[in-house]
């Protein structure tokens, strides 16, 4: 890095990095500072002075039985999410690599969802499965299962997951077809002629190699199900029906706009922070361990 | 080379089918829904082909149904989600190809420091700092822009990264050679390495066109009039499962509208966006 060839100027370097800087410290670090001085404050019932608490608001939120509850719906949702939209684009990745025509067929549409926006992906399947007009709803009824996701918590939670996986099985598949391709042949091969079945090749060579692949989209996926659903959540049930399907951003959202609580939604923000910066630590931690061993 | 058996690669047909009708047949199934009148939709289960009031609900949609979404038509959602994707797009593409280039060819007091603070906006999402992001917005007049619904969105880690690793793989003697030639800053950004980078910008292009088409919480956060809304943020006004009014036939057309043109661009683009996706978050 050092021998790098480089331009001597010294005023311009600062000024290509000033739109960057500019908006970053405009939109992001100006922000996620106030929200974490307003996250030691609390407000009059008026909103005319505020005055400092301490850890007070965070010890009223994480007190609070809704946010315990919403952290524990949280972890559910992220939870099934992941792993159900991991195991359906592996075996379909899987899949994919096994045949020998129609690849990019298949590619092709199995693209598709990744281009629909997370609250359209929650309102083609709320068409789909709503208890009033639901094509797909009525033969569930007829099975006597009561669905209506409007009213029902773990049917809405249901609902949730499935339109969340399912928008996410484009992204984990691309990501697992490019895994299983940078599996070396000569692995299997070897595996194949000492007599391994294909169900053993598969369970003893191919998944524990890709085993960096699967981790990453664990954390990847995981981001999505914490942050880029709110807008499922928002198109399909609101967060109800009662509180049962109020995520933690959700309750952010609710919180700091609708019940106007800047301290309780302020606290709620850092702790979401903190858990973000954890997630992103793991990655790169795994990152670094990809880089040193190849 | 393993030779996988027939039987098997029919199982992997049949299962690979499956999965495609599971990821295809919501998208589809809207169409389906598009093309059926208002009375059809109410009245389930809806038939699994196109029924034959296509050109009517499309006609509608466009020149008539005007008063169904909050009074602003579909061609003014669609003008205004295509400005924040592409603005997006290029906003981001063009703010970090410039701080790449700083820091790879310039050595300056603070280059790792700005650096670094670049690279930690990855964990302040939005959704993390909702309220006082809002504040900022309301201060610096831009509620209901498309400034406000664009400037927030393009400082962009991921992209800055992606160039900055793309150019530390330059080797030093292209630089050299441009400079012995003569050629200074300027010149040798735009004749050698932009038309480097290329491949790189088409990819991430379309990646980050998604990702502006379908942004939800900011729009839905900074624009009031329904005159700024983005279609995703308009449909969701439409629609009210429990409300007997809403007009489903038009709900479905702006539905269309809405996922056609982000599904145009990656599947016409598909190797630049598999290559984006695949290489920008490694």
């Amino acid at each position: 890095m050092t021998s790098r060839a480089i331009f001597p100027n010294k005023l311009l370097p600062y000024l290509l990095l000033a739109p960057q800087l500019a908006i970053t410290f405009i939109f992001f670090y100006w922000p996620a500072l106030q929200a974490l001085r307003q996250s030691f404050l609390k407000e009059d019932p008026f909103g005319l002075k505020s005055r400092f608490v301490g850890f007070a608001n965070f010890k009223h939120v994480l007190a609070d039985p809704n946010y315990v509850h919403s952290l524990w719906i949280t972890v559910i949702f992220s939870l099934f999410t992941a792993l159900i939209s991991m195991a359906v684009a592996l075996l379909l990745a899987v899949m994919a690599e096994k045949v020998i025509r129609g690849k990019a067929f298949y590619r092709t549409l199995m693209i598709w969802p990744y281009a629909v926006a997370p609250a359209i992906a929650g309102m083609l399947w709320l068409f789909l499965f709503n208890p009033s007009f639901g094509t797909l709803a009525v033969p569930l009824n007829q099975l006597g299962l009561r669905w209506n996701p409007l009213l029902n918590g773990t049917q809405a939670m249901v609902l949730l997951v499935a339109a969340a996986s399912w928008k996410q099985i484009s992204y984990n598949f691309l990501f697992f077809v490019a895994g299983l391709q940078s599996i070396p042949k000569s692995l299997i091969e070897a595996a194949a002629i000492d007599g391994a079945r294909e169900t053993k090749r598969f369970w003893t060579i191919i998944f524990p190699l890709l085993a960096p692949t699967s981790f990453f989209l664990l954390v990847v996926n995981t981001v999505y199900a914490l942050f880029d659903t709110f807008g499922i959540i928002d198109a399909v049930t609101q967060g109800g029906p009662g509180r049962e399907t109020e995520t933690l951003v959700y309750k952010v959202y609710k919180d700091g706009f609708v019940n106007l609580n800047l301290g309780d939604s302020a606290a709620e923000s850092v702790i979401l922070m903190a858990i973000v910066i954890a997630l992103t630590a793991v990655q790169f931690r795994y990152i670094e361990r990809k880089v040193h061993y190849g | 080379m393993i030779t996988t058996s027939i039987t098997s690669r029919v199982i992997a047909h049949i299962l690979l089918l499956i999965g495609i009708l599971i990821v295809v047949f919501p998208i589809y199934y809207v169409f389906v829904a598009s093309t059926h009148s208002l009375t059809d939709i109410l009245r389930p289960p809806l038939p699994l082909w196109p029924g034959n009031q296509f050109l009517h609900n499309y006609y509608e949609a466009i020149f008539g149904g005007v008063a169904k979404i909050g009074g602003v038509g579909v061609g003014r959602l669609l003008w205004n989600t295509t400005v924040v994707a592409v603005c997006v797009a290029v906003g981001k593409i063009g703010i970090s190809i410039l701080s790449s280039y700083a820091v790879v060819f310039f050595r300056f007091p603070l280059r790792m420091t700005f650096f670094w603070l670049i690279f930690i906006t990855l964990m302040l999402p939005v959704e993390v700092r909702i309220l006082p992001t809002y504040k900022v917005m309301v201060e610096l007049h831009l509620v209901d822009t498309f400034g406000g619904l664009i400037l927030p969105l393009i400082a962009s880690a991921t992209a800055t990264l992606l160039f900055r690793q793309f150019f530390m793989t330059i080797p030093p003697e292209l630089l050299e050679a441009a400079r012995v030639d003569g050629a200074g800053p300027a010149r040798f950004f735009f004749d050698i390495l932009l038309p480097l980078s290329r491949t790189n910008i088409a990819a991430l292009f379309v990646i980050l066109f998604i990702y502006g088409w379908t942004q939800y919480l900011w729009p839905l956060l900074v624009t009031n009039s329904n005159d700024m809304n983005t279609i995703v943020i308009g449909l969701r006004k439409m629609i009210s499962f429990a409300d007997a009014d809403t007009q489903w036939h038009l709900v479905m057309v702006t539905c269309i509208f809405a996922i056609l043109p982000p599904i145009l661009v990656v599947v016409l683009m598909q190797r630049w966006f598999v290559k984006g996706l695949v290489e920008s978050e490694k």
